[in-house]
């Protein structure tokens, strides 16, 4: 029978969060700040997920790229209806939010190693966390690596915040797969910057996301330089609904994405990832 | 409990008395019934409703009612339906919010109070079925609060199987034909020379209140070693076994397996396997406004893996072919709902061999993987 002390969901009903900024990145690409309106969601760590509700049309996950206090921050790339419809929330608009869900970057495990950050176009917005968090933290890690790719210039995330960490004391590389007439930078894909990104592979700590396309290629590329797989943690991307474990949409092999990931060690991820369709 | 209290006998009339003092108690009745050629579960007012002297013959992608001499009530084995028709319903509304005037908006848990069913009959294996969705749905951080509600207030008379169907394997998923825990009441029916009579047998507190209320009388030997027996005999007319290997291992280690090309040029994706899967338990979210456009419900409904956009990402489904979508199915129910949810998702009912449109067996389909990773071992080893 049903254990009594298991808690009958509390993440199941969204609460009211009020929009207090609105930001366009890219033209397809917004960032929201939500407060909320009454009592405040447990807090969120980096890496972990929310369910936005955009009211009558439904909700989707979304990492959080910023934890302030009660504030949460989502950047949002429109792809369905739901994303659209929460790239066009105004400031003072309420959206609903569920969560905290799903295990988060554990920044903490680099402790006294190198950190090296690797995102991919929208896959920046997850990992801001971690960036902000290392940089606030400098005594604690060693060198801070953050490589970012995206396919134009265009689609660069934080550009003007990025600039900030170089002189905070991170290394920051950037490149694009397709510049345009202005672009001065590097040109290709995300792991040809590893070349240049400073660390010692068997003491780093490796935060990969983006397509996955873009975290097999930069994982296979950091196992090749000597990084132990279980020292390499992805996030993951696959349809939810729930966030709660219950809707079985989120299944990759063993793993239930929102409850086991969205972050995951490639120790784990690669043999899964590994099978087509899985 | 279980072993505690002595056992008692009731007769036709009992099971009659059965109805009549659950539905005192304010409960829906829920039991077989025979309705447009088959054993349907649906609300029972009086023991006339249940099938006596129906059998079922089964076979894959095959179901038929049957006329029985002995006028047995429990002698079908598992409907197109189970008990998650009722506990994990097909459409479920989890929350509304209303768009206030000022753009307050303020959303609500559903707080419909859940039906008291009473579900009598439960074959052993949707009595295990029944314990796959409590973990799945109660057992992890968030309690699934629909399931919840209906799973705490059902009372369960579960029925051991004395008539085991051709698809049914639960011996071999280790699941029946014999219930030893999770019911409030178990019976178990008794025809011979002496009498059409059920063993019962008390699991808690409130079917012992229940059986209290029964004319009944305490088992004697013959009726206890009958009920024995008769369950006893059941284990050995299975019509499948699955092989004998862990089944986890076998789908992790044949994910690549040839097989699921074979299986993928029979299965139409059609999904019935899933429906009538006793544990199945996928849903997706559907949003519904009304005309104003300020009061807008969240609802769930039941969702297959083998639909394509189960898996919809901006770049496609994750799993676009029908080996992949039946693979998924496979290894979920065989495999991997051990690492999820810590037991398998299969319990032996063969529902999904009966009602696949094109025959598809499970069980076939392990053995095949079986042989061919034994084949292909015995390759390495050469």
């Amino acid at each position: 029978m049903i254990a009594p002390e298991v808690q009958v969901c509390p993440a199941g009903v969204p609460l009211p969060y009020r929009v207090v900024g609105h930001a366009i990145e890219a033209p397809d690409v917004a960032t929201i700040a939500l407060e909320p309106v009454g009592t405040a969601l447990p807090p969120f760590a980096p890496g972990q997920f929310a369910m936005v509700y955009a009211f009558g049309v439904g909700d989707i996950p979304v990492s959080v790229c910023g934890i302030e206090g009660r504030r949460l921050t989502h950047t949002i790339r429109t792809v369905g209806a739901i994303s659209g419809a929460l790239h066009q929330v105004r400031t003072d608009e309420m959206v609903g939010v569920r969560g905290p869900f799903g295990t988060g970057w554990e920044l903490p495990a680099a402790t006294g190693q190198d950190v090296l950050v690797v995102a991919g176009g929208i896959g920046m917005a997850p990992l801001r966390p971690v960036v902000l968090a290392a940089l606030a933290a400098p005594e604690r890690y060693r060198r801070l690596n953050v490589l970012i790719g995206a396919r134009t210039p265009r689609d660069l995330l934080y550009t003007q915040e990025t600039a900030n960490w170089q002189a905070a004391g991170a290394q920051v590389l950037v490149t694009v797969d397709r510049p345009d007439a202005e672009w001065t930078g590097d040109v290709g894909v995300v792991t040809t910057l590893l070349e240049r990104a400073a660390f010692d592979p068997h003491e780093t700590a490796a935060f990969v996301c983006g397509p996955e396309v873009m975290i097999r290629a930069t994982a296979r590329d950091l196992v090749h330089r000597g990084l132990a797989p279980d020292r390499i943690r992805v996030s993951l991307e696959r349809t939810m609904h729930c966030g709660t474990g219950h809707c079985g949409h989120c299944q990759l092999g063993p793993l239930l994405l929102c409850r086991d990931g969205p972050v995951v060690d490639w120790f784990r991820a690669q043999p899964l990832l590994g099978v087509r369709e899985l | 409990m279980p072993d505690g209290t002595p056992h008692s006998v009731i007769d036709k009339d009992g099971l009659d008395a059965l109805i009549s003092v659950l539905t005192g108690h304010g409960r829906t009745v829920i039991g077989p019934t025979v309705r447009d050629g088959a054993i349907v579960l649906a609300e029972v007012c009086g023991g006339d409703e249940l099938p006596y002297g129906w059998g079922v013959e089964l076979e894959a992608g095959h179901y038929r009612l049957k006329r029985r001499e002995d006028g047995a009530a429990f002698a079908h084995s598992a409907g197109p339906q189970s008990w998650k028709t009722f506990l994990h319903p097909q459409r479920v509304r989890e929350w509304s919010a209303e768009r206030r005037a000022d753009g307050e908006l303020v959303m609500a848990e559903d707080d419909t109070p859940p039906p008291s069913y009473a579900f009598l009959g439960v074959r052993p294996c949707d009595l295990r079925a029944i314990a796959v969705q409590d973990r799945v749905l109660t057992g992890g951080p968030y309690a699934d609060r629909a399931y919840r509600g209906r799973r705490e207030g059902a009372f369960l008379v579960a029925v051991e199987c004395t008539e085991p169907g051709a698809t049914c394997f639960c011996v071999s998923m280790g699941t029946g034909p014999a219930v030893d825990d999770g019911y409030d009441l178990a019976l178990t029916e008794v025809i011979d020379d002496q009498g059409h009579r059920f063993l019962v047998r008390v699991g808690s507190a409130e079917g012992e209140a229940v059986l209290a209320e029964l004319p009944c009388r305490f088992a004697d030997a013959a009726t206890e070693t009958a009920a024995r027996e008769r369950v006893a005999e059941a284990v050995g007319r299975m019509g499948r076994t699955m092989p004998p290997v862990d089944l986890q291992v076998l789908m992790r280690e044949t994910l690549q397996a040839e097989r699921w090309n074979d299986v993928a040029a029979r299965c139409l994706t059609c999904g019935n396997c899933t429906m009538v899967c006793p544990t199945c338990f996928c849903t997706t979210a559907e949003e519904v406004t009304d005309l104003t456009g300020d009061h807008a419900e969240r609802w769930r409904r039941w969702e297959s893996c083998f639909d394509l956009e189960f898996t919809h990402l901006q770049g496609g489904p994750v799993r676009a072919s029908s080996r992949s979508r039946y693979r998924q199915w496979c290894t979920h129910k065989l495999g991997t709902w051990y690492d999820q949810f810590g037991s398998s998702g299969c319990v032996g009912c063969g529902r999904c061999i009966v009602w696949c449109p094109v025959g598809i067996d499970i069980v076939e389909e392990a053995h095949a993987l079986n042989d061919e990773r034994a084949a292909a071992s015995e390759q390495a080893a050469s």
